[in-house]
């Protein structure tokens, strides 16, 4: 039965590959479509090996997201889809090594809680250390081995998830009844995303980050009002950081009034925009978008990383891009659903904060293309192009569908 | 917990419902406003990649095609004129950057395949679907690419129009302007089209004189006023005057024009009757029906005949000028003719009367059509990239600006003007020509526009031909433009 939705889920997204390739460029398109299915089809047999009562349709989910994102990656540069599915297979491999690794009980990641907490600091830092880091974009988030780019917060992301689920599942009482003590090392987290802001001018990762903490925060507490005081804290600081940064102070200004800088740094969103209306709503049909100049350049910058959105809606139209944010709210729903159903209070944790990251990145993302909220330079989970991206998701599946698996069990002994 | 958990997935799912609300804002309302900005790149690729319709003459000459590049992934269209400058002023132009002029401008819907056709719509969202081009509508002048390149060739790179119509229908057959450029010129050496200068040294190549030119109308207006004497029963054909080489006004003599035969003396014809009077273009005798009849009367006429407004013709309305007095460069309606216009100077197309060479040209029509008034058209038939007829102009009619009798009448006397008066340089064996020379005063000393307005076969009008040529030293409207006339007619007629 899993196997059955795997297939015809990625059998759909090849499909799709496939045409838009054909009518552009036409043939080797199958090989990529064939590869990529054995590549699914090796990631499944694994998953059922290790995690035989495992969610059967978050991974057939996630192969028809990375299959749409490498469809469009491939129809705006097919060098880089290239080294996309190399990223893919990488994150395949971490994928099934996390699956053989954890598939005893993964509940021992909760013994070295501080040891992800101090990681996912170092990682959200690590891109400020001399002659390591790079600024693209006005923002300080990659690092640089040799040609090799990486974004080391996506999965300094995922090692905060398992600190938080840990660190809350501990101190969910003592929490609840608000001693400064206790509020420590959440402290050093609020923190630590502030600097963060601060000194990468990164909001989207400080909004993800904090968002994370918040929604998981709650979930442990059941206290709205921490929520809301976190919230006012989360507000105030940004306030007067975006007052101090002048790249922060432009996003907003972007987002509130695109037109007035329409030539310089209001010229992405409104492209970005540009390009989604222009999709209307059947969209213009996969690779006959308009992505490029006659020149060659790109009608939007950074097309196949974060405004990938903008592509997929305009080629894709309403109905495409409505479909894909639909298989996100499914994706996000059986994460939730395998939250519901674990049993202990660390793997509820783990696959909420799992599932609502997942989300919330995509609202971040596309609630920035779609001037919801200030424009921040996230990736879209799967889809957009960057190897970190892919790997870190793939993590992020592993991890739901090692909690589903446990779940399933207990459930079927008892 | 379940609780919380079911309360943050509730908060999940409406993050991620509200981005399908702001996709669904920017892909459905938001997107003609958008369509319309400015800075919108993909639009202007998005025309780009329109495979527009052709524009073709009324033989099937192809005046505008496309030809097709592939780069970089996306099909480019750009506009082709295989005839080069045949009719650049008419057709216009379309460029890569967006501007359109001329038919190019008013067609522009038909041509990308935007116009609200319920089937063409439903078509071309299928074609999108799909994934196709889209492809406009072909549209079929009714100009005569023959007439048009013997008009240019006529015209010879002297400034100037020329106007032919059908008799009957308004239909444009040649809307020749000079001079003129090759409107294939126009995306990389805009510049070059700038310079062209034609001889009388101001016009632009890019002007549509032919309905941007105003010219004073000089001796053709007499056929207005003549409408005017004619119609309201005040004058016949055979009303007697005495020319006495001059006429009078305010207390000073205005002298007859000099003939081409001796260019130094006035002309006074003495006994004349009204017929013989715009024979030999007597300007005494159209001063005295000016004075007779009043300026009120004869302005009053003018607006029938469609002065005071621009002419109904699918070009766009920038280049349509009306003609009538002008007003330190306005267009200018006295309020009291009586005491503001020198009733005498304008009854001979003085007194800052200008006119544009499809007006005049409008005025043969209606004299040749029983006073009936053609609407001129330059767009024969659309028809969609499918085959289908989107349009098909039917001939209509702007109105009765003249009584029957006083048509028959005035084409009787305009007969004369070629047998045997200032435009015999129009005669064509067995044709019967009806004319009207036109040589207007500049104030630059003997340089004159030089006009004729003509329509033959008189005894049943199929064509209408109005000429000039702008500043022609000792230049006649009998000598220089009534021969080009001859010459286009000879063609249309086969002679």
């Amino acid at each position: 039965m899993a196997l059955l939705s795997v297939g015809v889920l990625t059998a759909i997204g090849f499909a799709t590959v496939y045409i838009a390739l054909k009518s552009q460029i036409s043939g080797g398109s199958l090989g990529y479509a064939v590869f990529f299915f054995g590549l699914y089809l090796v990631a499944h047999v694994v998953a059922r090996f290790t995690v035989p009562l495992a969610d059967p349709y978050l991974l057939p989910m996630a192969a028809l997201l990375t299959a749409i994102g490498l469809t469009e990656i491939y129809r705006l540069g097919p060098s880089n889809a290239f080294r996309q599915g190399l990223w893919i297979v990488i994150g395949v491999a971490v994928f099934g090594a996390t699956l053989f690794w954890l598939h005893g009980d993964y509940r021992v990641l909760e013994r070295y809680k501080y040891v992800f907490g101090v990681t996912a600091i170092f990682l959200l830092f690590l891109p400020l250390a001399p002659g390591l880091g790079e600024t693209i974009n006005g923002s300080r988030l990659w690092i640089h081995f040799g040609s090799l780019q990486f974004q080391p917060g996506e999965l300094g992301k995922i090692a905060l998830i398992v600190f938080l689920a840990a660190y809350l599942r501990e101190k969910r009482e003592v929490l609840a009844q608000g001693r400064l003590k206790d509020w420590g090392p959440l402290l050093v987290i609020w923190g630590g995303a502030m600097l963060v802001l601060f000194a990468t001018d990164d909001l989207g990762s400080a909004l993800l980050y904090y968002g994370i903490f918040l929604a998981m925060l709650y979930v442990a507490t059941a206290r709205l009002s921490f929520v809301a005081a976190a919230l006012g804290l989360f507000l105030v600081g940004s306030y007067a950081i975006s007052h101090a940064t002048p790249h922060v102070q432009a996003r907003v200004n972007d987002w509130l009034d695109p037109y007035k800088h329409a030539e310089t740094s209001g010229y992405q969103i409104l492209q970005s925009l540009y390009s989604i209306a222009h999709g209307g709503f059947g969209g213009t049909g996969l690779g006959h978008g308009i992505v490029t100049t006659p020149t060659g350049q790109q009608v939007v910058p950074d097309l196949n990383t974060d405004f990938i959105y903008s592509a997929l809606a305009q080629e894709l139209g309403l109905i495409g891009a409505a479909a894909l944010l639909l298989l996100y709210m499914a994706f996000v729903l059986r994460g939730f659903r395998i939250a519901l159903s674990a049993s202990d209070g660390f793997s509820k944790l783990l696959a909420a904060g799992l599932s609502f990251s997942f989300a919330f990145q995509t609202f971040v993302i596309v609630g920035g293309i779609t001037r919801v909220i200030p424009l921040t330079g996230i990736t879209l989970p799967f889809v957009s192009y960057g190897g970190s991206s892919v790997v870190a998701n793939f993590l992020l599946v592993a991890g739901l569908l090692l909690i589903s698996n446990r779940a399933n069990r207990q459930e079927a002994g008892a | 917990m379940n609780k919380q958990l079911l309360h943050l997935s509730v908060v999940a799912l409406v993050l991620l419902a509200i981005l399908i609300v702001s996709t669904t804002y920017w892909q459905t309302w938001a997107v003609a406003g958008l369509a319309d900005r400015q800075d919108n790149q993909t639009q202007r690729i998005a025309r780009l990649t329109v495979d527009r319709g052709k524009i073709l003459a009324s033989d099937g000459t192809v005046l505008a095609t496309n030809r097709k590049k592939r780069d970089h992934g996306l099909t480019i269209y750009t506009r082709h004129y295989p005839l080069n400058d045949l009719a650049p002023q008419v057709i216009g132009y379309a460029t890569a950057a967006g501007t359109t002029t001329g038919l190019e401008q008013t067609l522009d819907d038909y041509l990308t395949g935007a116009n609200t056709n319920l089937s063409n719509t439903f078509s071309q969202e299928l074609d999108k679907l799909g994934g196709q081009t889209v492809h406009g509508d072909n549209v079929i002048l009714t100009l005569r690419p023959a007439i048009q390149r013997l008009a240019l060739s006529q015209l010879a790179g002297r400034c100037g129009a020329v106007v032919v119509l059908d008799a009957k229908t308004g239909a444009v057959y040649a809307m020749a302007s000079s001079p003129t450029y090759n409107e294939n010129l126009v995306a990389h050496h805009y510049p070059r089209i700038a310079k062209i200068k034609g001889s009388c040294g101001d016009a632009s190549a890019l002007q549509n004189s032919a309905t941007q030119g105003l010219y004073p109308p000089g001796s053709t207006f007499k056929l207005v006023t003549a409408s005017a004497a004619l119609d309201t029963g005040k004058f016949t054909p055979t009303s007697p005057f005495f020319d006495p080489g001059y006429c009078t006004e305010y207390g000073r003599k205005v002298y007859n024009s000099s003939s081409p035969d001796s260019p130094t003396a006035h002309e006074t014809f003495g006994h004349v009757d009204f017929a013989s009077a715009l024979e030999h273009s007597i300007n005494a005798v159209f001063c005295d029906i000016g004075k007779a009849i009043g300026a009120k009367t004869i302005l009053g006429y003018a607006k029938r005949y469609g002065f005071y407004s621009q002419p109904p013709l699918d070009l766009p309305p920038n280049v349509l000028d009306s003609s009538g007095l002008y007003n330190k460069g306005k267009l200018w309606f006295p309020k009291d003719p009586a005491s503001q216009v020198d009733p005498g100077r304008l009854a001979f197309g003085q007194e800052r009367m200008l006119v544009t060479p499809l007006q005049m040209a409008l005025v043969a029509a209606t004299i040749a059509h029983h006073g009936l008034e053609p609407k001129p058209y330059l767009v024969q038939k659309i028809v969609g990239s499918d085959g289908s007829t989107v349009i098909q102009t039917t001939p209509q009619t702007l109105g009765r600006v003249i009584k029957p009798q006083t048509a028959a009448e005035l084409n009787q006397m305009m007969q004369l003007v070629v047998q045997g008066g200032t435009g015999t340089s129009a005669q064509i064996p067995g044709v019967p020509v009806a004319g009207k020379t036109g040589t207007a005063e500049l104030g630059l000393g003997s340089v004159y526009d030089a006009w004729f307005v003509c329509f033959a076969p008189a005894n049943n009008p199929r064509y209408v031909v109005a000429v000039v040529v702008e500043k022609q030293p000792n230049g006649f409207g009998g000598s220089v433009s009534a021969p080009i006339a001859k010459t286009i007619l000879e063609k249309l007629l086969h002679r």
